[in-house]
């Protein structure tokens, strides 16, 4: 199948400053991209040239098989929902939502019979004489999707539209933008800060910094192979421990130490991993660490570790030590016997093991 | 609440401070309006008394008769040079001259100000700075260029030709009151109905000249007041016939011949200032909601 967007070589300069550089992207129908990154990373960016509110420098936009890069925003069969949800304020939602059709010429009884249908949708059917003045936060989300969802378009484009909104209601938001993606089969693009959006909601992930596409991936390969020490330490909360080790090869595998202070050094022995240079990074999640005993397979090996610090957090405890001179942090159950200043048995799961080049951060692995 | 409620209830010598200084200010701020209502006082009695009682009465004694007679001969007989018509052909002047004035150049003022506002392009705060200066060129210089300028296009001593004047020179004005009322919208709303497939005029019509009441209000207050009380302009870019009534009242006033008729004079005034006066206390409400629009986030 072709792809709905398909971005080629994309830069974008303001004045001599490069916001984007070489962005290349294709999705299929039915995609839901996210654009994760730190802010000033260029996402919203890249979003508003896929809109067309922003021009580009060089490179191509394909929207459904149409090159779109010269083509005006209204005129590439998209649907945009802003941060500020930029509603327009002296309209009643209705009209709101029914703006793009009247711009457009669209007859009054097809109109009536689209916005009944969003409104259903979307539950605002009581709302629909109200101006945005008048609306809570959540409703003026649904309505700048209502705005969105009415056109029924080609892409769906959402600029961080969920950052205005207080943590529950951020989390039934994000629900129903996956119910609806799903429901209606629409190829979405998303734009956020939010590493846990962007896992929860995508299918296919873009991590950006500073204008570079670090990773492209489903949100498993992100999660468990990322490309390099930016991706592995910006997606995952708590994040991903990052150790610094040395690497010996012998006979069936590579032998990792671990530098720790005041002890003898950690040593694992990992069978898969071959032609690691000495320094490397040992990328570990936190999950991928438990207490000795719960965690079993041929990858696992235990050693025990000083416990620095216990934070239970309810379903889980974490744990803290102090290895490779980085603090190492490990999920155990919630009914953990560890204690802070005594040893306990750690459980290191080495077939999750991420290894890294400590000085271009790139994955190794 | 409580803590105040307290405070007050313990300390009975600090609420009669209170009271009294509230007591003060009101006092104060009687004398200030009695000082100022003053003139117009002494403005509107004048004008209701016959000559002879103005010259036997005190200037601050109220009409022992009243009489409108000097309104009638301000408005319709006192003589402005040879011809004795009074104000009123010189009004209307200026109403057809102050209204065509003011919407254009307000509605010149919020397309400037959309542009500048909202559509970002190199070079536009160059533009507003340039304009924003022409704010503060004072009239006296303009008055030689302009008049070879009115001379060039036909439309010297003209009616047209002075609200041209007004315009050009109301639009820097305008433009500052506008953009600054844009600029505190939200630019996401420009690129939404850019989405919606709305063109340039579409979004000014149907998104931001809904949402300026308020700036519209005070942009014309301000260039109503500035354009019917301008005098230097109207003498000299009018001619016999299209003067505005603020150059038919100094004609009025200098070309008496014999007793001066202050009577006639102050009703003349009044009639030259009611318009102004009256904008004020319709839209005033708007005027300060307007100045003051933006400063809050509603």
């Amino acid at each position: 199948m072709a792809p709905i967007l398909d971005i080629k070589n994309l830069y974008k300069n303001y004045g001599s400053v490069e916001i984007l550089k070489d962005i290349n992207v294709a999705i299929e129908p039915g995609d839901f991209l996210v654009l994760v990154g730190p802010s000033g990373c260029g996402k919203s960016t890249l979003l508003n040239c896929i809109a067309g509110l922003e021009p580009i420098t060089s490179g191509s936009i394909g929207i459904g098989g149409r090159d779109m890069t010269e083509v005006s925003p209204k005129d590439r069969d998209i649907a945009m929902v802003f941060q500020s949800y930029a509603l327009y304020p002296t309209m009643s939602v209705a009209k709101n939502i029914t703006f793009g059709m009247k711009v457009r010429g669209v007859d009054a009884a097809t109109q009536e019979k689209k916005l009944n249908e969003v409104a259903q949708q979307l539950q605002i059917e009581p709302l629909l004489q109200r101006r945005p003045g008048q609306l809570s936060g959540g409703q003026r989300q649904r309505v700048a999707m209502g705005r969105a969802l009415v056109r029924d378009p080609k892409l769906f484009l959402f600029d961080e539209p969920l950052s205005n909104l207080d943590a529950k209601l951020r989390v039934e938001m994000r629900t129903e933008i996956k119910k609806l993606h799903q429901n209606l089969n629409a190829t979405m693009v998303y734009v956020t800060h939010d590493q846990i959006e962007a896992m929860t909601l995508a299918t296919k992930i873009v991590v950006l910094k500073g204008g570079i596409v670090q990773q492209i991936g489903s949100p498993a390969e992100i999660y468990n192979k990322p490309a390099n020490l930016f991706v592995a330490d910006f997606m995952g909360s708590p994040a991903m421990n990052l150790i610094p080790a040395r690497a010996k090869a012998n006979g069936t595998g590579t032998k990792i130490e671990i530098e720790r202070a005041g002890a003898a050094p950690l040593v694992l022995t990992d069978t898969h991993a071959k032609g690691l240079p000495e320094d490397v990074i040992l990328g570990l999640r936190p999950e991928d660490i438990a207490e000795a005993g719960f965690r079993a397979g041929e990858d696992v090996q235990e050693a025990d570790c000083l416990i620095d610090m216990v934070e239970p957090a309810g379903a889980d405890t974490y744990v803290v030590s102090q290895l490779g001179g980085k603090q190492v942090t490990a999920r155990l159950h919630a009914e953990t016997s560890a204690r802070t200043g005594e040893t306990l048995p750690l459980a290191f799961d080495l077939s999750k093991v991420s290894y890294f080049a400590p000085e271009s951060g790139e994955r190794l692995n | 609440m409580t803590d105040i409620a307290l405070t007050t209830a313990h300390s009975p010598s600090r609420n009669w401070g209170r009271i009294a200084l509230r007591w003060l200010l009101f006092t104060l701020l009687g004398l200030f309006a009695l000082f100022y209502l003053m003139p117009l006082f002494v403005m509107v009695t004048t004008s209701l008394k016959s000559l002879e009682e103005i010259r036997t009465g005190s200037l601050v004694a109220f009409p022992r008769e009243v009489t409108f007679e000097a309104w009638r001969t301000a408005w319709s007989g006192a003589c402005t040079g040879i011809q004795c018509e009074g104000l009123r052909p010189y009004f209307w002047n200026s109403v057809i001259l102050a209204i065509p004035a003011v919407l254009i150049s307000t509605m010149l003022g919020a397309l400037n100000g959309y542009v500048i506002a909202q559509w970002k392009f190199k070079g536009a705060n160059l533009i507003f700075s340039l304009m924003l200066f022409g704010c503060f060129i004072p009239f006296q210089v303009v008055l030689l260029p302009m008049a070879r300028m009115l001379g060039i296009m036909g439309i010297a001593g003209t009616i047209p030709g002075l609200i041209f004047v007004h315009v050009i020179y109301g639009i820097g004005f305008t433009t500052l009151f506008f953009r600054n009322y844009y600029v505190t919208i939200p630019q996401e709303l420009v690129k939404a109905a850019k989405v919606d497939g709305a063109g340039f005029f579409r979004i000014f019509w149907s998104i931001f000249l809904p949402l300026s009441l308020p700036i519209i209000v005070v942009t014309v207050i301000w260039q109503f007041t500035q354009i019917w009380n301008d005098f230097l302009f109207g003498v000299s870019f009018s001619q016999a016939g299209t003067q505005p009534v603020t150059v038919a009242l100094n004609n009025i006033v200098n070309s008496t011949t014999g007793v001066k008729e202050y009577n006639v004079d102050m009703a003349a005034a009044i009639i030259a200032a009611l318009p102004t006066l009256l904008v004020y206390v319709v839209a005033g409400k708007y005027f300060i909601r307007g100045l003051t629009a933006g400063s809050v986030k509603g």
